[in-house]
């Protein structure tokens, strides 16, 4: 049966087949003798293909979800060409990319470390500035007078307890 | 443009006031930073990247550690300028290729410095002579903590500080020390030392990182992964690793030197006579030759002081420097004369060895 695969990149008879479970989910590629040789695919048992995949297009363009970062446009094959990420957005859209390279790379996959504390509620505060902003507006634009009300003395409510803050730091 | 920060009378790397430790010459720790909202320098545009080092340069300028520092746009730097700043380890290969809109913000002692748009948006670094894991993250962390008091970093819950290669991902943390190792080399024990560390995620690189060789015996050591463990974690497991290699380097050099006296104490007497006297020296020779002058000052047979001056060396006979003190334009030739002359001059000042000093360890 092996001897009707075609390699996954020419489609010459393919002589190297290789499997292995990688995030329990098995992944077979076939390649012929000398796309084996370009990919480096010499010793069978020394490598781990999971780590092949993400450094080299072993698996051909279609064979793997396509990934592009809304924010910046990055591709999932300029991620595999550079081996890097476009802006923070990306972590969000390139993670089952990511996830078997940093299992691979690290020594876990969830941060421990230093959280910027002072950076996030900065940033928290702000989303809810916006948000209530936004409500604001559209309670205005609906002539809905008592919510707009309300919306406007939550936001000077939040506007002076930042402004508190500021004078106390 | 760079003159201030070379003939300045306080860096840490070339005028400590410190005689340096044995083994360790320096500490070194820098984080990654990203802001958040712009994409990372490498693909950002030419004017988010702009935008991204006005931002930057306004708010470290602020920071009480930054009083009287220096920023340098990469742009109007001249490649020997940029060659000078890798060589006192303050800016990195990557930033003197950088496109437009980077710099460094190097403060007045030139133990931190902040590279803008390199491959992230910042990299901060803080470095010390000797071995000097902790106060050094004390102080790279508390400068952190300012900046972010004034910058919205990217970061996530799950995968900690956001940057633009996922090898730096999490804390962004890399601790290095660079070490002087002439008894683990001489006694060929180095490889075995590297492998073992690599085991460890625990990097091994020559003196100016990736890819340069480990000339005059220095190497570059540092953690490789920075997700999955916090700053305390990688900082202690790193220690105790440090602390390992400077045992065995201390053991192989008192090992060799029991062994084979003649043959060292010969080596390193030559060393001395040939910087004492040479006319001609290029950087590789030089460095080889310094490193048993410093493996000289452990043994006691020159005075503490002189390894400071050693250290210093170790910087200042590196081409850009030579060339940048000879000024612009100076063909490699000509180079190893001004060095042979810099060395000669510096080591007549020296003492003489005292072999009587080597002892054997009890």
């Amino acid at each position: 049966m092996a001897e009707n695969l075609k390699c996954s990149h020419c489609n010459n008879p393919a002589t190297v087949h290789l499997t292995q479970i990688v995030n329990n989910k098995i992944i077979k590629v076939d390649l012929c003798e000398s796309c084996a040789q370009a990919k480096g695919v010499t010793d069978p048992e020394g490598f781990s293909l999971a780590d092949l995949l993400t450094k080299t297009n072993l698996i051909p363009e279609g064979g793997e979800p396509q990934i592009t970062c809304p924010s910046c446009g990055l591709t999932s094959a300029d991620f595999r060409r550079t081996g890097r990420l476009g802006c923070a957005t990306c972590y969000l859209h390139f993670i089952p990319l990511l996830r078997p390279v940093l299992e691979d790379m690290h020594a876990g996959t969830l941060h421990k470390g230093k959280v910027p504390q002072v950076a996030l509620s900065r940033q928290s505060a702000a989303a809810e500035l916006q948000t209530l902003k936004n409500a604001l507006e559209r309670a205005i634009s609906e002539e809905a007078y008592e919510d707009a009300a309300k919306y406007r003395d939550q936001i000077q409510a939040i506007k002076k307890s930042a402004d508190s803050e500021a004078v106390h730091s | 443009m760079i003159d201030s920060l070379i003939h300045s009378n306080k860096a840490e790397l070339t005028q400590s006031a410190k005689n340096g430790s044995p083994v360790v010459l320096s500490t070194r720790v820098r984080l990654a930073r990203n802001l958040v909202d712009t994409p990372f320098p490498g693909r950002a545009s030419k004017s988010q990247r702009s935008d991204v080092l006005t931002k930057c340069v306004d708010r470290i300028a602020e920071l009480p550690q930054m009083k009287q520092g220096l920023f340098f746009d990469t742009a109007e730097l001249s490649d020997l300028e940029k060659q000078v700043l890798v060589e006192r380890h303050l800016i990195s290969r990557e930033l003197c290729e950088a496109e437009s809109g980077s710099g460094v913000f190097i403060n007045k002692d030139q133990t931190c410095s902040v590279m803008i748009n390199e491959e992230d948006h910042l990299r901060i670094q803080f470095m010390k002579t000797g071995f000097n894991l902790r106060s050094v993250w004390k102080q790279i962390d508390r400068f952190d903590s300012s900046l972010e008091d004034g910058l919205d970093v990217a970061f996530s819950q799950e995968f900690g500080y956001l940057t633009a290669c996922p090898t730096n991902l999490g804390t962004a943390l890399r601790a290095s020390v660079m070490m002087h190792l002439p008894g683990l080399v001489i006694s060929e024990h180095m490889d075995k030392v590297i492998r073992a560390v690599n085991q460890l995620g625990i990097t091994v690189r020559g003196l100016f990182g990736e890819g340069s060789d480990a000339t005059g015996h220095v190497f570059q050591i540092s953690n490789q992964q920075t997700l999955g463990e916090s700053e305390e974690e990688i900082m202690s497991r790193l220690g105790s690793v440090f602390k390992t290699i400077i045992d065995h380097e201390i053991n192989a050099r008192f090992k060799y030197l029991e062994q084979n006296r003649a043959r060292l104490l010969d080596q390193i007497g030559r060393a001395f006579g040939t910087l004492q006297n040479a006319h001609v020296l290029n950087s590789n020779e030089a460095m080889n030759l310094l490193s048993l002058v410093r493996l000289a000052v452990d043994f006691e047979m020159l005075p503490e002081v002189n390894r400071s001056e050693v250290d210093r060396l170790f910087i200042e006979c590196q081409p850009g420097h030579i060339q940048h003190a000879a000024g612009e334009g100076i063909e490699p030739d000509a180079r190893d004369l001004c060095r042979a002359d810099k060395v000669r001059e510096e080591f007549a000042r020296f003492p003489s060895l005292n072999f009587d000093k080597v002892n054997v360890i009890e």
